[in-house]
């Protein structure tokens, strides 16, 4: 099995948010940058098919800028076996204009399996897996927390509000990774070693304009300072008040 | 024509109340507008959703009702929902940001090649174009946009738009078949039936570290219990759903869910910033921490300082007490 693992290069889930002087993007000084925490299960899962295979290739693809080098390096000397960088200065935030983007790319690559995170951290979108399943003509499973292989056919669970689903799905398909699918490896030495003279490519993104366009980026209001009602126990008589009588909530 | 599609969830036979929601926002697009709302289901044993459709204030429900859609499939539906919105050729199409509607609508967005925005918290319509609101950076930021294509996809936070009622509506039947599948769903298994799903939850009883020990974790399904059943659900900081004490289902904040519960109770929680992330647009926020200066305090309404084991056993009681008097 041919698998393309989809990744985007995020701001670190405990980065503060400020916005930039544009008003339409977020102000990168200073802040800490890593790949997003649910495209590690995606990888890792790539990697346990192809070891379970012991076939196949393992291509990891991102959409963002030059220093994204970082994470998909990163990715390589884990254990995939290619990296390619759709290269972009913009922060892309719209669905539509990078699900267009990925699939020129995966119209000119062998692919069996498209793997993602279920969203980035960033945009926070949660679409582009089933947008993309649905351009290529794939089945799909979005927001897999447990998956197994047997005779080519995929066995996936997922929670949805109140159960649990299972589903089945044959390659090609696009699968939608959620956290604890599995526990993602580190590189080893070894790999990092090994990760240099893998191939790393770099072409420009095709990316066109957002279907969604930026009219702004603003901060939530603060909310307003609470009170401490008291220490211990006893403070439980002036907390049932306030939320009956203050805050109508009981 | 400026029509409304809004796309209603229909699990085992009962219509999904975020979709009585997403009802509400498209009257609100429609009324800005000019258009009329269709509300279209897909599922099978439609009926008595139908009928809670046509009280909904939607103009017109069209129901798509066989035995080969008691399952949801994401191909099949999205189909489906596709034929709809072609035959009705909306300017907007909107459906709740659920496990569905999350997986269902940018299938669609692809087949009619069109924008979406998800997770939606506010929508509007202004000089001729849809505008929209959502949390990015699990709610650190708010990103507006504007469409640029037609007809406009959004999928709507639960618990963000107020439901409407009205009608009735017409209603009409559609006949269709699911056809082959590229994915199936084999089983879903039910949680226990008195669990309430956390992003569903009016209220929300959360713990973290400060707990100490997962077993301690009873104490706050014992609080959520007190408020009857239906209406709580327990939650959980990233930290322990890391430690293996919880399912990550329950972890509440950014690469967990972001949950906007009437009130929402973060014990022994200190707050870290991707937490705070996921719940700071709940309407009442109480804290119970050791630590009078943990940062939790700062974006919580009301904060009690003290130890957990104290403190949780006797605001169950009186909250038991309540539910009881009511």
């Amino acid at each position: 099995m041919d698998i393309v693992v989809c990744v985007k290069r995020v701001p670190t889930t405990d980065t503060p948010i400020k916005i930039a002087a544009d008003g339409k993007s977020f102000d990168p000084t200073g802040v800490k940058f890593e790949l997003n925490a649910y495209d590690e299960f995606a990888l890792e899962q790539a990697l346990r098919i192809k070891e379970q295979l012991n076939a196949g290739s393992v291509t990891v693809v991102t959409l963002g800028p030059k220093a994204a080098e970082k994470e998909l390096r990163d990715a390589l000397a884990r254990g995939a076996d290619k990296a390619v960088l759709l290269s972009t200065e913009q922060w892309v935030s719209d669905s539509w204009a990078c699900a267009q983007a990925l699939h020129s790319w995966l119209k000119t690559v062998k692919c069996d399996v498209v793997l993602c995170g279920k969203q980035a951290v960033d945009a926070d979108n949660n679409q582009l897996p089933s947008r993309l399943a649905a351009m290529l003509g794939f089945g799909c499973v979005t927001e897999v927390a447990k998956l197994t292989l047997e005779n080519g056919t995929f066995t996936a669970e997922r929670d949805i509000e109140g159960a649990r689903e299972v589903l089945t799905c044959k390659a090609p398909a696009v699968l939608s990774c959620n956290k604890g699918l599995n526990e993602p490896r580190r590189a080893s030495l070894k790999g990092i070693m090994a990760a240099k003279a893998k191939p790393y490519s770099e072409v420009p993104a095709q990316l066109p304009e957002p279907a969604m366009a930026i009219v702004s980026l603003t901060l939530p209001p603060a909310r307003a300072a609470g009170r401490i009602l008291g220490t211990g126990a006893d403070a439980v008589p002036a907390l049932i008040a306030a939320l009956r009588n203050e805050a109508k909530a009981l | 024509m400026s029509n409304i599609v809004v796309v209603a969830e229909v699990r085992a036979g009962k219509l999904k109340r975020p979709s009585l929601e997403a009802v509400a926002a498209g009257l609100q697009l429609a009324a800005q507008n000019g258009g009329k709302v269709i509300a279209v289901a897909v599922g099978s044993g439609l009926d008595a959703a139908g009928a809670d459709l046509q009280k909904s204030g939607a103009h017109q429900v069209v129901l798509i009702d066989a035995p080969g859609f008691a399952n949801f499939s994401g191909d099949a539906y999205a189909r489906i929902v596709t034929e709809q919105c072609k035959k009705h050729a909306p300017a907007a199409v909107l459906m709740a940001h659920t496990a569905m509607g999350k997986d269902l609508l940018p299938r669609v967005a692809a087949a009619l090649d069109a924008g979406l925005v998800t997770d939606v918290v506010a929508v509007g319509f202004q000089g001729g174009k849809f505008t929209a609101q959502k949390p990015v950076f699990a709610g650190k930021a708010t990103l507006h946009v504007q469409a640029t294509r037609s007809p406009f996809l959004a999928t709507l936070r639960p618990n963000n738009f107020e439901a409407k009622s009205g009608g009735p509506a017409t209603i009409e039947k559609i006949a269709a078949e699911a056809g082959n599948l590229l994915s199936v769903v084999k089983e879903v298994i039910a949680a226990a039936q008195d669990r309430v799903p956390l992003q569903e939850a009016k209220v929300v009883v959360a713990g973290g570290r400060g707990l100490k020990d997962p077993e301690q974790f009873k104490i706050l399904e014992g609080l959520a219990a007190a408020f009857g059943p239906g209406v709580a659900a327990v939650g959980a900081s990233r930290a322990v759903v890391d430690a293996g004490w919880r399912p990550h289902r329950e972890q509440v904040g950014q690469t967990g869910k972001v949950v906007s519960p009437t009130l929402y109770f973060a014990i022994g929680i200190s707050g870290a910033i991707q937490h705070l992330a996921g719940m700071r647009t709940a309407r009442t926020i109480v804290a119970i921490n050791k630590d009078a200066d943990a940062p939790i305090f700062k974006v919580a309404d009301y904060g009690i300082v003290g130890d957990a084991f104290e403190i949780v056993p006797a605001l169950t009681k009186a909250i038991a007490a309540l539910t009881a008097s009511k």
